[in-house]
């Protein structure tokens, strides 16, 4: 038997066949080859690859997003035997006498830079689908397997670290649980764990050897513990475990359709955070009343260029349309510090958390921002939308931000195209400078909504993303309840509602505290509604104190 | 050789989804080549990828035309695709 211990990031067990994530290799070099046939025949296998997979997934959208993303795809795979782009990889090959690979890569950017030539937004927006294109057949010529994950069964993915780029592009349906040698419980896999409502296991270091692939790995994220080739009494223990856990999510399951409402008939809303359209599943799946935070980020980070209003448009249209008229916040763009771009080009900083991110990025590049609102406007047509504002600092900055709604409202109008007037605008109070001007922030929104990881960090100037800072990132730290109460005291004093969207929403030793300070609603990752629903079903709002912000 | 010019009205213009209809449905002229010309600039209608770096656009005046055995054929089936599509 073999034992590991790390930090357990997201709770539960599982087990299953352990795999390491394939990171695909972006650099090609160009090697000489003597057999220019064989190197025809891997293309034209590849590229019969690529079609077929092209084509499934273009059935795959017609059935659940629609036509319009199916004939992307279809369009996709037309790109693939577009005959200029074939023709222009036979010319390396002929010519260069080089690999696959080098020649399909040329043609790629070849084409992609066509496009990019045009005078015309929308064409050189498909310099991407290009791209896309190139690299799909790329993998397939190479052997990576979409979606990071080569197996017919689910297993236990193991890496390093994950980026946030990489957990999007995931094939969620194939991961049991996550183990990683590097990140923290605030790292971007510990978060999509516990979205879905898996285990993850972070800090292993160098104790998570690649020979261990393939063999059972057995998990709990509570303890941190992995074992693998138990012994009878581990496994046992796993089994008692497991069997536990089942039964637990049963009686969880008795909570839905129930109101989240205390025994003294204090109501609280209970939302969800989700970081792309697909996430909404779960949030239907555990009966979350509302998004109380829609990152959207996804849409930039999966992007190899800034993201279409079109294409924007649809992914907030999809989650607000599914969510029935329940509130949908959805947060305008959250680049920098630990979330980097390629193509925004943002410069190297020193201390990128207190750097050029988020609001302040819109703020400076009004183009971006007007697209991104533009597409937010055009979805609360479909569905209750607000719109959040992150890293708020000053009042000039909501400000400005709502003269760029307004300016975008009267193009919409004059366009004719429809959008809800009455959009709800809201800030996060993530800065110990907005809790100290909240009351001020008040009168120009419509709520607040507190994100906890951001604010611990910088109340207690504690790096969220260091793994070493542990007792000193403290989270119950009576600092930074206190900002949370005074947040509450001067939204309440305006009239408008506050939540809490960042990981500690769901911590149910603080539900009291929560109660004692008046916060209106918690959003917490769709796994954990349930539970909160119970505890808050158990709960006395009238008795809870506020103890905790004493010492 | 058969042709007729055509004055765009989609708002969107030849972009993706009718490029790509258009790609195929010259296509099913294997032995007919039909092309489509913008400001002096000709490609083939099945070659997708130019077509669209044309950027055709709203009030752009294209001609299209066939060549080939199937010449008759094919430019009655483009000016009922462009007069339906774009």
């Amino acid at each position: 038997m073999i034992l590991l211990q790390g930090k357990g990031v997201s709770k539960g067990v599982a087990s299953g066949p352990i795999y390491f994530f394939q990171r695909p290799s972006t650099d090609i070099t160009k090697t000489a080859v003597a057999d220019i046939a064989a190197e025809k025949e891997r293309i034209a296998a590849a590229q019969e690859k690529s079609m077929a997979q092209l084509e499934a997934l273009a059935d795959k959208a017609r059935e659940e997003t629609g036509e319009e993303t199916a004939v992307l795809f279809e369009t996709h795979a037309m790109f693939v035997e577009d005959e200029d782009y074939v023709e222009a990889i036979m010319t390396t090959l002929d010519e260069e006498r080089c690999c696959a690979e080098y020649a399909v890569q040329q043609a790629g950017e070849q084409f992609a830079a066509m496009f990019a030539a045009t005078d015309d937004a929308y064409m050189q927006a498909r310099a991407a689908d290009v791209k896309d294109v190139t690299r799909r057949i790329l993998n397939n010529l190479m052997g990576i397997a979409e979606g990071g994950i080569d197996s017919d069964v689910p297993v236990i993915l193991a890496a390093d670290d994950l980026a946030p780029s990489e957990t999007l592009q995931l094939d969620k349906s194939k991961i049991l649980g996550f183990i990683t040698a590097g990140g923290s419980g605030n790292s971007h896999t510990a978060i999509l764990a516990r979205t879905m409502g898996i285990p993850a296991i972070c800090g292993l270091g160098d104790t998570l050897k690649q020979e261990y692939a393939g063999r059972d790995g057995y998990i709990d994220g509570e303890t941190g513990q992995i074992s693998i080739d138990p012994d009878e009494i581990t496994l046992a223990a796993f089994r008692t475990k497991e069997k536990k856990q089942a039964e637990m999510k049963e009686l969880l399951q008795s909570m839905k359709g129930q109101k989240d409402v205390t025994l003294d008939g204090r109501e609280m809303m209970v939302y969800c955070n989700i970081g792309s359209p697909e996430d909404v599943a779960a949030v239907q799946a555990n009966d979350g009343q509302g998004i109380g935070l829609f990152r959207s980020e996804f849409l930039y980070l999966a992007a190899n260029d800034y993201p279409s209003e079109e294409d924007q448009f649809q992914a907030y249209k999809t989650v607000a349309a599914a969510m029935n008229g329940k509130r949908v916040v959805i947060r305008t763009l959250d680049i920098g510090a630990d979330k980097q771009v390629e193509y925004f080009h943002l410069q190297k900083e020193e201390n990128p958390a207190m750097g050029v991110r988020a609001i302040r990025i819109c703020l400076n590049r009004p183009e971006v921002f007007r697209t991104q609102l533009r597409a937010l406007y055009r979805a609360s047509a479909y569905g209750k939308v607000a719109i959040m504002f992150p890293m708020i600092t000053s009042v000039w900055e909501v400000k400005e931000c709502k003269r760029a709604c307004k300016k975008v409202m009267a193009e919409l109008d004059a366009e004719g195209i429809p959008y809800n007037k009455d959009t709800e605008l809201g800030i996060m109070i993530e800065t110990p400078a907005s809790v100290f001007v909240a009351d001020a922030l008040a009168k120009e929104v419509d709520f607040f909504s507190v994100g906890t990881n951001d604010l611990t960090q910088y109340t207690l100037a504690c790096d969220r993303q260091a793994n070493d800072l542990g007792k000193f990132f403290d989270p119950h730290h009576p600092a930074v309840l206190r900002a949370l109460k005074m947040a509450t005291d001067a939204a309440h004093a305006a009239g408008i509602w506050i939540g809490i969207c960042g990981e500690l929403g769901a911590d149910l030793t603080l539900l009291e505290t929560f109660l004692a300070i008046g916060i209106d609603e918690l959003s917490v990752s769709p796994s954990s509604v349930l539970p909160l629903r119970a505890e808050i079903r158990k709960s006395i709002a009238k008795t809870c104190n506020l103890d905790m912000l004493k010492s | 050789m058969k042709q007729f010019t055509y004055t765009i009205t989609d708002p969107l213009g030849i972009h993706a989804r009718p490029a790509g209809l258009l790609a195929k449905a010259a296509k099913a002229y294997a032995d007919t080549t039909v092309t489509v010309t913008k400001d002096g600039n000709t490609v083939k209608a099945t070659q997708l990828m130019k077509l669209m770096g044309l950027t055709v656009k709203q009030g752009n005046v294209v001609t299209v035309a066939a060549d080939g055995p199937q010449e008759d054929a094919a430019i009655a089936a483009m000016e009922k695709f462009f007069k339906e599509n774009l």
